[in-house]
């Protein structure tokens, strides 16, 4: 038996780094500090997943050899006039690299996750900026905690164990700190808050800027807002301009409700406003493990963290344009790539329609619902299990994740299968 | 691959070669006496020959670099870079990205460049950008001047675990230098305020901005690194600020040996006089009388370029207050027991009263300074200008005429609140490779860089630019269109830019240094680090620890410790 410390969890952008993870016989038997998802995803995803590259032959996918699988999908690639790259955020920093090449070699249009959830958040800070800081600065300093719209007590679960209501240096746990819950509905986490703040669906922009209001001593001609009582209202900004350090922290109900970007514009405005009152900072809590190192890898090397088009030679952004969404659904792309991502399982109708007349590949360790209508799968090694990669936190601190156990045999790690995919590709293009 | 350069005019000072017209020789990536007639030839004739360029303080890759690109897609739109056979795409203006920034730098003749801010705890992000920077040799500066552990062991006078603690995070982040920015100032800002002066205390640290930049002097040396701490001080910014620039200098004055112990960075952002944005002046010439007087200070430029650019620092609070006077958008970003960083867009304008002090600053450090050994041409990039701007800066520098034109379209008010409306001196291009090559890599450490002298690395620079033909004080657009575009550059001996178009990509190397200390007291810091570090962070202390493959070309220097 043997016991591996400090492993870097690759499940939910909190990516604990200090796990232990006991192996016997290149099989992992248990595991310590991991949260319940956690615990379940190491312990159950090697059995539950795709072993064979696979390749559509009439009809039907059916099993093939690696090479041809590669063979196969580099045609795809080499012979699309605009083919879409999608996925990327459950994949390593390495991978992605591979990926924005590939992209730009093809013409194509690439895009991360962040495009169906964060990216409003990001137009956001394009807007106006971002006032932030490391979940350690939290930890050691915040004595106010706001969570707005999310839910760390059932997806990001060591959230505030490990961050918001651990130990720091200034702080001594949860008795130090107070912590308020703004939502549309009770939530496992507005349970364990101080306070609830009951939200009507869609107030949130008006909220937050009924907040701004309240925090510059402004008076209020209606008795609510949003479902708010005034008064409530008044104590929250209070309560938020008197905290020595609070932090705000938003989830997809502030970003993928009613008003979108314009919300976390506000809520960024909020912040910054109270930054002449006191110390504030907001973060977003992101759901992927590697969604921050997506959008960062894209932006060091193209410029912009999402919905990147190469069809013109060089980096174009626009989302709404350039979006993977948006261009599936004028039905732009003549074939996808799709890594560590299922589209088909999460995207609107007539993006999924039109995804489903074109030739797919994906690359992923599952059978996903994506994969059941590809032309090529290939199946990879579970990264942070079966290999390593650098993932970047929420909060921007990257880590570099390690191997435990062995991959099966026709499971190689996504970068290195994006690696001999290019090299086809290029040999195709004759470049 | 051998190549002889042949014919061009020599310009190599620390081989004391001022302008000599003879053969350049390389072989083997290194600079050789003479090589076989098989050697392909770089006709250089009529053109000037110059080691590659080193750059000292050039932010180009990291957070905040990436922070900055991620909120500025504006800056990108108008400054496109289409993928050409060898060369990727990207976009450039203010913040390239990577490919673009290798590409640009290599294209004006400068082969290393070392970003000068980088928060340990994210440093490997700064490494996942440096790696993907074609062809200049690189490195990065580890922050210290917040740090909880360096505070600790200082307020405590422990100046050995201090020194070792730092010798484990330079080896742990893959390092090479000690900076220091607005010491004390970041950890006050963790909760808001901002440091008024060296000798406000840092609260909850029982120590002061002073004795912490005394303090990673003292250990610079105990260490013998190759490069002195580099510092941005305290008040950065501010009318007055030259007061506590000086002070910063004066404080270590006496670990005085003859050589700099302390590089202040940026010079033109901490040299103002004034008490307000109203009566801000140049304290340009005050700066120079004392780097004039005092060999243990080198510093650098930081020169306003008119424009418009996106400033970032580890300083956040100065970035705040540029955020309250501009409104434009702001990002901040605090590091858990370590430091802090902002970024704001901000337009240089000529009609604008403070921006034309500021201009004035840098130009009249650099004027009135004696000793060219000790002052360094940067933008800091990209927060006084873009790095691509640097002829145009040298332009200034070599040309009155130059000057005189920028001079009579500023404020006339800033013509009277700085001196250097009446300065005649013009550097010479001797002087102009001390600036931009020969003096940064001597003030880094790095024997093989800045000259060509048998046995250095074979960086090349070769400009269409024949000191016979033209007059730089008059042609100083000739002057800035040659510096902008090499003719040809060679990195480690081979042609990477060939008639001014990049012609080849190769992998450069990342420096860091990895100091020696005394085994035992490296174990007690140690044993010591990793009972606080769960406490002080929020990662492993293993899983801070960058290891050396993973930074792709690795050139380590060893120095031995006392
Ligand atoms: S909270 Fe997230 S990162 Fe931490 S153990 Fe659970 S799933 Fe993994």
């Amino acid at each position: 038996m043997e016991t591996h410390k400090d492993v870097v969890c690759t499940y939910c952008g909190c990516v604990c780094d200090d796990l232990e993870i006991q192996t016997e016989n290149q099989q992992i038997i248990a595991s310590k500090y991991a949260c319940a998802i956690a615990n379940e995803k190491f312990l159950v995803c090697r059995k539950e997943r795709n072993l064979s590259p696979l390749l559509r032959v009439g009809g039907d996918l059916v099993e093939a050899e690696l090479d041809d699988t590669i063979e196969r999908a580099a045609h795809i690639l080499a012979a699309a006039k605009y083919p879409l790259l999608y996925g990327w955020s459950n994949t390593s920093c390495e991978t992605i690299k591979v990926g924005l090449e590939l992209a730009e070699l093809v013409g194509g249009l690439i895009d991360n996750t962040s495009s169906v959830c964060h990216g409003p958040g990001i137009e956001a800070v394009q807007e106006v900026g971002e006032v932030s800081a490391t979940l350690g600065q939290v930890k050691h300093r915040a004595d106010l905690i706001i969570y707005w719209g999310c839910n760390p007590g059932s997806g990001h679960i060591r959230h505030m164990s490990r961050y918001t209501l651990a130990q720091g240096r200034f702080r001594s746990g949860r008795k130090d700190r107070k912590v308020v819950v703004v939502d549309v509905r009770s939530t496992p986490t507005s349970k364990v808050g101080d306070e609830f703040v009951k939200i009507e669906p869609g107030g949130d922009y008006e909220l937050l800027t009924a907040l701004r209001m309240a925090i510059r001593d402004e008076e209020f001609e209606v008795d609510k807002v949003a479902g708010v009582p005034v008064s409530k209202i008044e104590e929250l900004a209070d309560l938020m301009a008197n905290a020595q350090f609070g932090a705000l922290f938003f989830g997809l109900g502030l970003t993928m409700s009613k008003g979108k970007s314009e919300n976390v514009t506000a809520a960024i405005s909020l912040v910054d406003d109270l930054n002449s009152r006191t110390k504030f900072i907001l973060m977003p809590m992101r759901g992927h493990h590697n969604v921050t190192g997506a959008n960062k890898v894209f932006t060091w090397q193209t410029g912009y963290p999402f919905a990147v088009d190469f069809s013109h030679g060089y980096p174009r952004y626009n989302p709404g344009e350039t979006s993977v969404v948006d261009s599936l659904a004028r039905g732009e792309p003549d074939a996808a790539l799709i890594v560590a991502s299922d589209p088909v399982a999460n995207f609107p109708k007539p993006a999924v329609a039109n995804l489903s007349k074109i030739p797919i590949i994906v690359i992923d360790p599952s059978l996903t619902a994506t994969a059941l209508l590809a032309d090529v799968v290939i199946p990879t090694a579970f990264l942070g299990v079966e290999c390593a990669g650098t993932i970047y936190r929420m909060d921007g601190v990257p880590l570099y994740t390690k191997k435990i156990v062995e991959p099966p045999p026709n499971c190689l790690p996504d970068t290195l299968i994006l690696q001999k995919l290019l090299k086809r590709v290029k040999e195709l293009k004759g470049v | 691959m051998e190549y002889i350069i042949r014919g061009g005019i020599v310009y190599d000072p620390l081989n004391g070669i001022n302008g000599e017209k003879m053969d350049i020789a390389v072989k083997g990536g290194k600079i050789v006496e003479s090589v076989s007639s098989g050697a392909k030839v770089i006709d250089a004739s009529g053109m000037i020959v110059l080691p590659g360029g080193v750059d000292l303080h050039s932010h180009i890759a990291g957070s905040k670099v990436n922070a900055g690109r991620i909120m500025r897609p504006e800056d990108h739109y108008r400054d496109v870079v289409v993928k050409a056979g060898l060369t990727r795409s990207g976009v450039g203006y203010s913040i390239p990205s990577v490919f673009t920034t290798g590409y640009r730098y290599a294209e004006m003749g400068y082969t290393t460049v070392f970003e000068p801010a980088t928060t340990p705890l994210k440093t490997r992000h700064t490494h996942d950008e440096l790696a993907d920077i074609p062809i200049i040799d690189k490195g990065c500066f580890p922050l210290f001047g917040n740090n909880w552990f360096v505070m600790e062991y200082l307020s405590r006078g422990e100046i050995d675990e201090a020194a070792a603690y730092v010798a484990w995070t330079l080896e742990a982040t893959k390092g090479y230098a000690i900076k220091v920015v607005n010491p004390g100032g970041g950890e006050r800002w963790g909760w808001g305020g901002s440091i008024k002066s060296i000798d406000d205390p840092v609260p909850h640290f029982n120590i002061t901005p002073r004795e912490i930049v005394r303090g990673l002097c003292q250990i610079n040396k105990m260490l013998n690194l190759p490069h002195p701490i580099h510092v941005h001080p305290n008040g950065l910014g501010k009318p007055g600020s030259y007061e506590t620039t000086i002070e910063t200098m004066d404080c270590v004055r006496d670990f005085s040996d003859g050589r700099p112990a302390i590089h202040l960075t940026h010079i033109q952002f901490e040299g103002y006089t004034g008490t307000n944005w109203l009566n801000i002046g140049s304290g340009g010439d005050e700066i120079a009388k004392y780097v004039n007087g005092n060999p243990h200070v080198s510093v650098d430029l930081g020169q306003i370029v008119f424009s418009d650019t996106t400033t970032m620092t580890a300083d956040a609070p100065f970035e705040y207050q540029l955020y309250l006077i501009t409104g434009n958008k702001w990002t901040n970003a605090d590091v858990e027991a370590e430091e802090t960083a902002g970024v704001v867009p901000y337009v240089y304008r000529r009609s604008n009263y403070v921006n034309a002090v500021q201009w004035a600053v840098g130009l009249e450090v650099a004027l009135l300074a004696k000793d060219p050994w000790r002052v360094f041409l940067t933008t800091d990039h990209p927060n006084a200008g873009v790095f691509t701007e640097y002829p145009r800066v040298i332009s200034w520098l070599m040309s009155k005429k130059a000057r005189e034109k920028v001079l009579s379209k500023v404020p006339r008010n800033a013509r009277r609140r700085t001196m250097i409306a009446g300065i005649d001196r013009e550097y010479t291009l001797s002087e102009i490779a001390i600036l931009t090559r020969a003096g940064t890599a001597k003030i880094l450490g790095l024997k093989n860089k800045g000259h060509l002298g048998e046995g250095a690395d074979g960086d090349i620079a070769v400009y269409s630019l024949n000191p016979e033909r033209i007059d730089p004080s008059t042609d100083y657009r000739i002057v800035r269109r040659a510096f902008r575009h090499a003719k040809y550059v060679l990195k480690d001996g081979e042609l990477v830019v060939n008639d001014e178009k990049v012609v080849r990509v190769v992998e450069g190397r990342t420096y860091w240094v990895k100091p020696k200390v005394p085994k035992d007291l490296y174990e007690s810091v140690i044993s010591d680090l990793r009972s606080k570090f769960d406490n002080y962070y929020t990662v492993k202390m293993s899983n801070y620890f960058i290891s050396e493959d993973y930074i792709g070309r690795s050139a380590p220097i060893y120095t031995g410790g006392d």
